[in-house]
């Protein structure tokens, strides 16, 4: 594309401690894009999200978002920046009621489209249940308040991790189904997926890890499912 | 008649204890952290407003408007300073830590202002009292000191419940991690949960100061009266925490009716007592 | 393959000691009044320390209460040599029992909290050991009693004869916990110990019986506390509510001999008594300074130093003066397998 990627990453090494998780790793998203970062457990998919978030920080290679450096820039300024992640497991806050833990979600105050409103438009289920206390949602639920939460900053990239995760397929789909109008107004998206058909229908560009290197990367309708699975297994 | 006025007077010191206990759950509610310094603290505030008093010419409770900022700001700075870089997963540091700092501020107190015992005057206030009924007074600083109490803690809670900052506060004690992922600095908020604490403990060291003698040394004496009034209570609920002090002040007032020298150990048998009975405390609202 | 305990330095290390007990225990024959003090107070602190670091450092009882012990032991051998006539010396030795009959019912109460309110809770405890030891009129109330010249003079005929006798006593006390500290941390209970100070939930899911470690420690550690706390005041020959169970004297310099000496080795509270007299010497007649400064070094140790001196020096030299550590040797057979 002309113009520059939104998010940009260069030959990224992350570490847990003496454990290397992320081998060289890059990848670009552009504006009002939607990436799909596929692999086996283990791959390195939500150390990548990590490091994008600022919850840890790469230890070589560089990390540019709207065309400045945030390698190193933590978490909380991350979301200022307009980076907001919905982590693995939902993690909702569980003394927060479903509203509060929405509002919290805005307490950056960024300006943006999505307000309260706007979420319980979305995700209507959410209105009625809005003070109950976070732990009461079924899980499905609990992955829109999450995903609601992570709207309320109004980022310009929105990383999901395992969104499908324990919940059913039909909800999977319900979930998914909402996702165009999420980037309707040119939010972009990273989703970590282990539900590979999922991923390849919501994404047009797929990257897959593979013990924390990017063993195949491509526009989402050029890959076929040989070459996926060979990328995915390794073999 | 008598009994009566002993449980009333015990009731009404059980506030002072409330608020030394709250101020100590606060922050462990946030962020896991004991504050062993926590008396000394509280006897910091006091001669914070003994300065406020001589220098100024103050009354003890106008002083308040000098001791509150002052002790919020030392909190903050010494979270943000010192404290926030003692929390993680090993229990050591923030205890020992704190343990020094508890050791630094007796000492230093001690060097200042000698070991001199102190007290504050209120004013004709201090011999103030009701009647409530025939051989049944209540003292009016005691009174205003439990409504100050009563009130320091309902403000807590509309603040933890239903404001900005209280969301921010429970939101950080329950995932700090995903705190940072919605744009909270936990550094700040945990030095603000800090100041607050600190806040608490300032208006407690006043009411501390003008109710009794003080010195450099009695710090861990209020700090095992509000550990014992959080344990007693429950942990997690501050209106346990208001029961708990409540419950220590009568059983210390009782003791001390029998026999002077049984004051503060009644209070620790009845400490003891309910640990070995209902660890969990009377009105727990987490299993801690 | 074997496990050995001993590397190159750990062999100098415990020629070493041999040869500084030897220097020690003659100490009488060559060293002058004031010195045998000053030794015999290093002994008390190193074996309290090192039973704190016990406590602490390895089975992660953090306790700010252990004068509890140290005024039960001295109230006990008061009472014991006072009341019973019993031989002071002998008493000394009944006094490690009864400090651990005592925290049975102590650590069933307390071990009900967890971290840091354990930590209070057992200052608590110490504070109704004082309350109620202020209560016993017989041993002084709350201001205290002194020990009477005939139960000082059964102890040995001459003044000189008592000084070495109270020497020794003290040397033999701090070695013998010592010693009881090395072969408990030798064996197999040891391990499970180490394993419990590196890490203590991963310790759990290997099966180890973590909360019947930690009541056995802190029974033991009791122990070993009541014996010291018994020769303190035996020394001291005088004893009240507040200097026996002083959190100042038998807690807050505990606490900093280890941490900066090194928390979880066993060498630590050894290297951090000496550094803590060596300190006191120099800055002595500072009264409350002192304690200020020590606590703003704790402070500062424990934040950049956590592991203490000793700790820093094993993580860049890899020595160790006395053989604990546990290395896993390959031999090879005759075929030159292993």
């Amino acid at each position: 594309m002309p113009d520059d990627p939104l998010l940009k990453i260069t030959a990224v090494d992350a570490f847990y401690g003496d454990f290397q998780a992320l081998f060289g790793v890059s990848l670009s998203v552009g504006t009002g894009q939607v990436a799909a970062v596929i692999g086996a457990n283990g791959a390195g998919k939500s150390t990548l999200l990590k490091c994008i978030a600022g919850l840890m920080h790469p230890s070589r290679g560089e990390i540019l978002f709207e065309n400045a450096a945030t390698t190193n820039t933590p978490a909380f300024e991350a979301l200022k920046r307009g980076i907001a992640l919905v982590p693995e497991g939902r993690r909702l806050f569980p003394s927060l009621t479903v509203e509060e833990n929405l509002l919290i979600g805005g307490q950056s105050r960024r300006p943006g489209p999505w307000t309260l409103a706007r979420v319980y438009e979305l995700f209507p289920i959410l209105a009625e249940r809005r003070n109950l206390p976070a732990p009461a949602l079924s899980g499905g639920q609990q992955q829109m308040a999450a995903i609601g939460r992570a709207l309320m900053s109004n980022p310009r990239l929105l990383l999901c991790d395992e969104i499908s995760l324990g919940l059913a397929p039909i909800v999977v789909r319900d979930i998914y189904a909402r996702l165009p109008q999420i980037t309707a107004e040119g939010l972009s998206l990273v989703i970590v997926e282990q539900d590979i058909v999922q991923a390849l229908r919501a994404a047009s560009h797929v990257y897959c890890l593979q013990e924390g290197r990017v063993a195949l990367q491509g526009a989402a309708r050029d890959l076929s499912r040989e070459k996926i699975s060979a990328a995915y297994f390794g073999v | 008649m008598q009994w009566l006025n002993v449980i009333l007077q015990g009731v009404l010191i059980g506030g002072l204890y409330a608020m030394f206990a709250t101020g100590l759950s606060l922050i462990f509610g946030v962020m896991r952290l004991v504050n062993i310094a926590h008396g000394d603290l509280i006897v910091l505030a006091a001669y914070i407003s003994l300065i406020a008093t001589q220098a100024f010419g103050m009354d003890p409770l106008t002083s308040l408007l000098l001791v509150v900022p002052v002790m919020a700001l030392i909190g903050y700075a010494l979270q943000r300073g010192l404290l926030n870089y003692t929390l993680g997963e090993d229990l050591l540091p923030p205890l020992l830590v704190t343990f020094g700092l508890s050791i630094i501020i007796q000492n230093g107190l001690l060097e200042l202002f000698t070991a001199d015992s102190r007290k504050l005057q209120a004013g004709a206030i201090e011999i103030q009292t009701f009647q409530l009924a025939q051989d049944l007074w209540i003292g009016a600083l005691p009174l205003i000191q439990f409504v100050v109490a009563v009130a320091v803690i309902a403000g807590l809670q509309l603040l933890f419940y239903r404001t900005a900052l209280g969301r921010a506060l429970r939101a950080t004690s329950d995932d700090q991690a995903v705190a940072q992922l919605t744009g909270l600095d936990t550094r700040h908020i945990f030095a603000l949960a800090m100041a607050l604490s600190l806040a608490v403990i300032a208006i407690a060291g006043v009411f501390l100061a003008v109710r009794a003698n003080f010195d450099p040394a009695i710090g861990p004496a209020r700090l095992i009266f509000a550990f014992e009034a959080v344990i007693i209570g429950g942990l997690g609920s501050m209106w346990g925490t208001l029961a708990g002090g409540i419950i220590l002040g009568v059983s210390q007032a009782i003791g001390a009716q029998i026999d002077p020298g049984w004051q503060l150990l009644a209070g620790h048998i009845v400490f003891l007592a309910i640990l070995a009975v209902r660890p969990q405390g009377l009105f727990p609202k987490v299993s801690g | 393959m074997i496990v050995e305990h001993a590397t190159r330095s750990s062999r100098i290390g415990v020629a070493l000691i041999a040869i500084a007990l030897v220097v020690l225990a003659s100490a009488p024959y060559w060293g002058d009044r004031q010195t045998l003090r000053l030794l015999a107070e290093m002994f008390t602190f190193i074996a309290l320390a090192s039973l704190w670091n016990l406590l602490a450092g390895y089975a992660g009882l953090v306790s700010v209460g252990q004068q509890a012990f140290v005024g039960l032991g001295g109230y006990v051998l008061f009472a014991l040599a006072m009341l019973l006539d019993v031989n002071p010396v002998l008493a000394i030795f009944v006094a490690g029992p009864i400090g651990a009959l005592v925290a049975v019912p102590v650590a069933l109460l307390i071990f009900r909290l967890r971290g840091a309110y354990f930590a209070i809770g057992t200052w608590v405890v110490a504070e109704v050991f004082r309350l109620v030891a202020s209560q016993i009129s017989v041993l002084g109330g709350g201001s205290g009693i002194s020990l009477p010249a005939s139960v000082v003079l059964a102890m040995a005929p001459s003044r000189l004869m008592r000084e070495f006798e109270m020497y020794w006593l003290a040397l033999l006390l701090a070695v013998v916990i010592l010693a009881a500290i090395f072969v408990l941390l030798r064996s197999r209970h040891g391990l499970a110990l180490t394993a419990i100070r590196d890490n203590e939930l991963a310790a759990q899911s290997t099966g180890i019986g973590v909360w019947s470690i930690k009541f056995t420690v802190y029974v033991l550690t009791a122990f070993g506390t009541a014996m010291v706390g018994a020769f303190i005041f035996l020394q001291k020959l005088r004893i009240s509510p507040d200097t026996a169970f002083s959190v100042n004297d038998w807690t807050a310099f505990v606490i900093f001999i280890t941490v900066i000496g090194g928390i979880g080795r066993i060498e630590g509270p050894i290297i951090g008594t000496i550094i803590f007299f060596a300190l006191r010497q120099s800055f002595a007649g500072l009264g409350s300074l002192y304690l200020l400064m020590m606590g703003a070094v704790a402070i500062v140790v424990m934040l950049w130093a956590p592991k203490g001196l000793w700790g820093m020096i094993v993580e860049r030299l890899g020595w160790q003066i006395l053989p604990l550590q546990r290395h896993l040797v390959l031999r090879k057979d005759a075929r030159g397998k292993s």
